[in-house]
């Protein structure tokens, strides 16, 4: 057993602790500290492989105890935690690698490094944990650096609000999700995960159903699932490296792992399955549309991150979590890939808006060998790693539900499409920009090249990925992998057509459908909607309750019958405008007077 | 003898600053930070007498005035020792009568430790009424602009609520036939104890507050001085909900549980209404004030549940807002001292300005809305589970409360630290580095809390076992 093995602690403090570092010693350290923060990710993922090796020793502690009421805080380290870590680690290593490059000229980033390391650790604790109580620390905790680091530009109105908004729509699910622990605890009287999912199967169907879909509330918040998914394309105003760590490959998939961590919980409920399927496959289509139309490269990435997380949800609700998993990992590869990419070509080109690119293949050839890679997994073209992991969604959900196996093959399709527009637009053709792009410096362009080989291979550790997780591996279904990859193909084809020379067949299109094109652009209207009825209502309401019922009924009652205690005012207001011997006097005065009283009382 | 000194040293300390401060203005407040400073020592040993004692309890009594200090007082007297320092580091700059002024915030850390470490009726209740005559005239003499209206406000609101507590204590002495604090030998008769527990309990809402008896809060807050706002929501608050956990119940338990869903309403009113008033506010210390209001429903909640459980939220509960409500009182009194501003809308951006001032108050509303790993998390998380045990899915009410919290927290960072700098402040200097110590103390302690709030409840436990376990209740 290793160092690693024997004390998965590590994973939590040493990202804390580098984390402390690199705050204490500020701005003039960053040269030295911001490679320092790559100590803390891998730290995680050494634990994770040890994990993966299966000896890892477990941990707890009593956090809360009251009488014989007892939660503990504890950490091990199964298979599903090992990959998580691994993940999260290697995804986050990449990231504060290109950071270093992307971030050269930034004046904040020791904050910068310090929150990546932080959320790190908090990662962590989310994946290891062993009692629902510290995983929700963890949960809320990287919900806490993911609301630092998209309000990272705070400066920036849109920045400011992107970060709140993300953090408050979450929160909307993670009250339910709290409610979910409560109602856990009354039933089963803990709040560790091992005794939930043991005592699960003697749930009542209500009990189970109710807990199972509390928690989904908190993973569809975490997960931007519809309709909770608003609060992450507005979540791109955070620097670009954040958007692929954070809203891509880790935190936001933490939802798909807290229905596989209590997977027991939700074997029970059939009725929780189902919401779990249907909102899945219904927001995997939903957000593809929208991906469609987007011309900002990071709006397309969101909207697909929604989507695909969308596919995870429907395989978990479908009951192939294993594939879930199997896609979660494979999707933190590729988008982590993407997501780095346009990093990279912002940093290029210092636009977002692919419309003013073009042509990026000959100026930035890495990153756009990269990309092409992560866009093909994306797509799901064998043999990358999104067409293993894709494969397996598809062939879990048609075999449960095949209507929403169906849906899901036609956001396949979108998938594809919006994938190759993307590229099509962006990095090839002829340049629509004024200024000429460059490629960018090692620091970027290595991470790139390590995750586009894991997108190209992770796609054959299925089997693995699946028996660490304790199933069976299940291999290619011949009929499923033929129409996904027609599904594919056709997608791709249509966007390289469609988008071929300078865009004119797009206009055209688009000129013919524009109140459509601009519906499903605007994310056909749910953050309009969820704005006009909940957000600017919210503020009215509190405004006019605190001037009614608080200032003029409550208040004013009260001032009202004090209107007698006025007189006694007069007589206070004489005594305050004295000396300061006269309010000495007084106080002494009243201590000899009370102290007379308890001694007197006291005879 | 240290409870003893824990009551005397800050009123002989108060003595001193007072002559102190006729002869210059340099002595009082080094008076006032050496007396706190040795008052939150004194706590410390006394703390350490308590935990070598077999029964986890400290007794002190001479001419039969009785002190006892066990795991439910324990606590508060270490934050009143804590919160105390603060309030003097936060006044250090008064430079109006400071020898009056640190007079009077050490007698009014005398009269709290009084409260707190009463073990008789009567000097509890010498203590709840001392504790009003300094913080008067704290807020009367050294407030702003509506000082006066707001100070009277404040007295008269909580002695009406004092008044009838001091009936209800007499007839519990008279049937009793003891003023010694603690389930009382001869039962109180059950036809009695609904009123009883009223009587003595809503002058301890109101202290609390609850709501609707809650609106003298945001006046004398706004008015207070920094020192006073620092006492008075770090420490003031919590006599009401220790009261009830001390006096109020023991006294009258099938009271209380006939008024134990109403205590709990009133507690889950307070949760949502407090932080949908304080989202409503366009003064930054109006909003700090309102969201006291809802922190202590918390409190109020896990009391109403009368399980050991819900004791222990609301002994974290106060804790926690010790901590985090003094915190936020020294960062606003801080930023109004250079500002001479609260007016929301008026600032902006001032993180780039004053990134220390800044970052702290990004913390200090990250705590406010009870994010784990900091203080106020373990409280609501235990009022949330307690509260689900007792009454059911009306604990949903305290999720939408918990999303309010995050609501109007966030939105003051986003007007107040956030977005682009006003340029009237864009000479404003950075928080002082007094007040830069006295925050990072406190922001240690709320972190220290987040991660392990059993050192709290390990001190608590016993006494909330016995106390619960009186109240014929289980866990």
């Amino acid at each position: 057993m290793s160092a690693f093995g024997s004390n998965p602690w590590l994973a939590v403090a040493v990202p804390f602790i580098v984390a402390v570092v690199i705050a204490a010693l500020g701005r003039r350290a960053t040269a030295v500290t911001q490679w320092v923060a790559v100590l803390g990710p891998i730290t995680a993922s050494l634990v994770g492989l040890a994990g993966l090796q299966g000896s890892v020793a477990s941990s707890s502690v009593p956090w809360l105890t009251q009488g014989s009421a007892s939660i503990d805080a504890g950490v091990a380290v199964d298979g599903l935690s090992a990959i998580m870590l691994v993940v999260v680690g290697v995804v986050a290593t990449m990231v504060v690698v290109f950071s270093v490059g992307y971030l050269e000229h930034d004046g904040a980033k020791a904050r910068y490094f310090s929150l990546l390391a932080l959320f790190t650790a908090a990662m962590s604790l989310l994946v290891m944990s062993t009692n629902l109580v510290t995983l929700f620390i963890g949960w809320e905790l990287v919900g806490a650096c993911s609301y630092l680091l998209i309000g990272f530009w705070y400066h920036k109105p849109s920045a400011a609000s992107a970060a709140m908004k993300a953090f408050l729509t979450t929160r909307v699910g993670d009250v339910g999700m709290l409610l979910g622990l409560a109602l856990l605890w009354k039933t089963t009287g803990s709040l560790d995960i091992a005794t939930i999912t043991g005592a699960a199967p003697g749930l009542t169907a209500a009990t189970a159903t109710a807990a199972a879909l509390l928690l989904f509330m908190g993973a569809a918040g975490k997960s931007a699932q519809f309709p909770l998914h608003i609060w992450l394309p507005d979540a791109m105003e955070g620097p670009t490296p954040v958007s692929a760590l954070i809203h891509a490959a880790t935190m936001v998939a933490a939802g798909v792992f807290l229905i596989a961590r209590m997977w027991p919980l939700f074997e029970v409920s059939e009725a929780a399955r189902a919401v779990v399927l249907w909102v899945g496959t219904f927001t995997a289509l939903f957000a593809a549309t929208i991906a469609c139309v987007q011309s900002d490269i990071k709006k397309v990435l969101a909207y697909s991150t929604i989507s695909q997380l969308g596919f995870m949800f429907a395989a978990l609700g479908a009951g192939a979590w294993g594939a879930a998993m199997f896609h979660l990992v494979t999707h933190a590869a590729f988008k982590a890939l993407l997501f780095l990419g346009s990093g990279s070509v912002i940093h290029g080109t210092g636009t977002q808006d692919i419309r003013e690119m073009g042509g990026l293949a000959r100026q930035m050839p890495v990153t756009t060998l990269t990309w092409v890679v992560g866009a093909t997994a994306l797509a799901g073209i064998p043999p990358l790693a999104g067409f293993f992991s894709k494969d397996a969604v598809l062939a879990g959900v048609l075999h449960a539900v095949p209507a929403a196996g169906a849906v899901l093959l036609g956001a396949s399709l979108l998938t594809a499409f919006y994938a190759f527009r993307v590229t099509r637009v962006a990095f090839f053709g002829q340049s629509r920009a004024e200024t000429a792009a460059h490629e960018s410096p090692l620091s970027m362009t290595a991470p790139l090249v390590v995750l586009a080989a894991l997108a190209a291979v992770l796609g054959f550790f299925g089997g693995s990925i699946t028996h660490a997780l304790g199933l069976e591996a299940e291999g290619l279904e011949a009929a499923v992998a033929g129409a996904s990859v027609l599904a594919a193909v056709i997608g791709i084809v249509v966007g390289i057509v469609l988008y071929a020379g300078d865009l004119e067949r797009a206009e055209v299109l688009k000129g013919r459908f524009q109140r459509v094109h601009r519906l499903a652009f605007g994310g056909w209207g749910v953050d309009a909607l969820v704005q006009r009825t909940i957000v600017a209502p919210a503020g009215a309401i509190a405004g006019w309750v605190y001037r009614v019922l608080d200032r003029t009924v409550i208040d004013g009652g009260v001032e009202g019958i004090g209107a007698g205690a006025q007189f006694a005012g007069k007589i206070a207001s004489r005594l305050q405008s004295g000396e300061t011997d006269v309010y000495a006097s007084l106080v002494a005065v009243g201590f000899i007077v009370v102290m007379g009283i308890v001694l007197w009382a006291g005879r | 003898m240290t409870l003893f000194a824990l009551i005397i040293v800050p009123l002989a300390g108060a003595l001193v600053a007072w002559i102190a401060g006729r002869r210059g203005h340099v002595k009082p407040r080094l008076v006032g930070l050496l007396t706190a400073l040795a008052e939150g020592v004194l706590a410390a040993t006394a703390l350490a007498q308590m935990l070598a004692s077999s029964d986890q309890v400290l007794l002190a009594s001479t001419r039969g005035m009785q002190l006892v200090l066990d795991g439910l007082s324990a606590p508060l007297v270490l934050l009143t020792g804590l919160i105390g320092v603060v309030a003097v580091i936060a006044s250090w700059r008064i430079a109006d009568r400071p020898g009056v002024h640190h007079a009077l915030l050490l007698a009014l850390e005398a009269a709290v430790m009084t409260v707190f470490l009463a073990g008789d009726l009567i000097l509890f209740y010498v203590g709840w009424e001392a504790v009003l005559i300094p913080m008067f005239f704290l807020i009367g003499g050294w407030g702003h602009e509506n000082r006066r209206h707001a100070a009277l406000k404040f007295f008269l609101y909580t002695f009406v609520g004092s008044v009838l507590m001091l009936a209800g204590i007499i007839v519990a002495v008279m049937t009793v036939k003891s003023t010694l604090i603690g389930a009382p030998s001869i039962p109180i008769d059950p036809a009695t104890q609904p009123w009883l527990f009223w009587l003595i309990g809503i002058g301890m809402l109101v202290k609390v507050p609850v709501f609707p008896l809650h609106t003298w809060l945001p006046d004398a807050h706004v008015e207070a001085p920094t020192a006073g706002s620092i006492m008075l929501a770090g420490v003031l608050l919590k006599m009401g909900g220790y009261g009830l956990m001390r006096v109020a119940i023991p006294y009258a338990p099938d009271g209380f549980a006939a008024a134990a869903p109403v205590l709990g309403a009133l507690g889950m009113a307070g949760i949502i209404y407090g932080a949908l008033m304080a989202f409503a506010q366009t003064d930054l210390k109006r909003l700090v004030a309102y969201s006291s209001v809802a922190h202590m429903g918390f409190v109020v909640l896990g009391i109403a549940t009368g399980t050991s459980l819900g004791y222990a939220a609301a002994m974290l509960a106060m804790v926690s807002h010790g901590l985090v409500s003094a915190l936020l009182f020294l960062l606003v009194g801080s930023l109004y001292e250079r500002t001479h501003t609260r007016e929301i809308a008026r600032f902006g951006g001032l993180g780039a300005r004053t990134p220390r001032w800044g970052g702290l108050f990004v913390f200090a509303a990250l705590a406010s809305l009870g994010l784990p790993g900091l203080s106020g998390f373990p409280g609501e998380l235990l009022a949330v589970i307690a509260g689900f045990g007792a009454f059911g899915w009306w604990i949903s009410l305290v999720a939408i409360g918990a999303l309010l919290g995050a609501v109007y927290n966030l939105s003051a960072v986003r007007r107040v630290v956030h977005g682009g700098l006003a340029e009237e402040w864009s000479a404003l200097s950075d928080i002082s580095r007094g007040d830069t110590i006295a925050a990072a103390v406190l922001c240690g302690g709320i972190v220290v809390i987040g991660v392990a709030p059993d050192l709290i409840l390990r001190l608590t436990d016993p006494a909330v076992t016995l106390l619960v376990r009186a109240l014929g209740g289980g866990s």
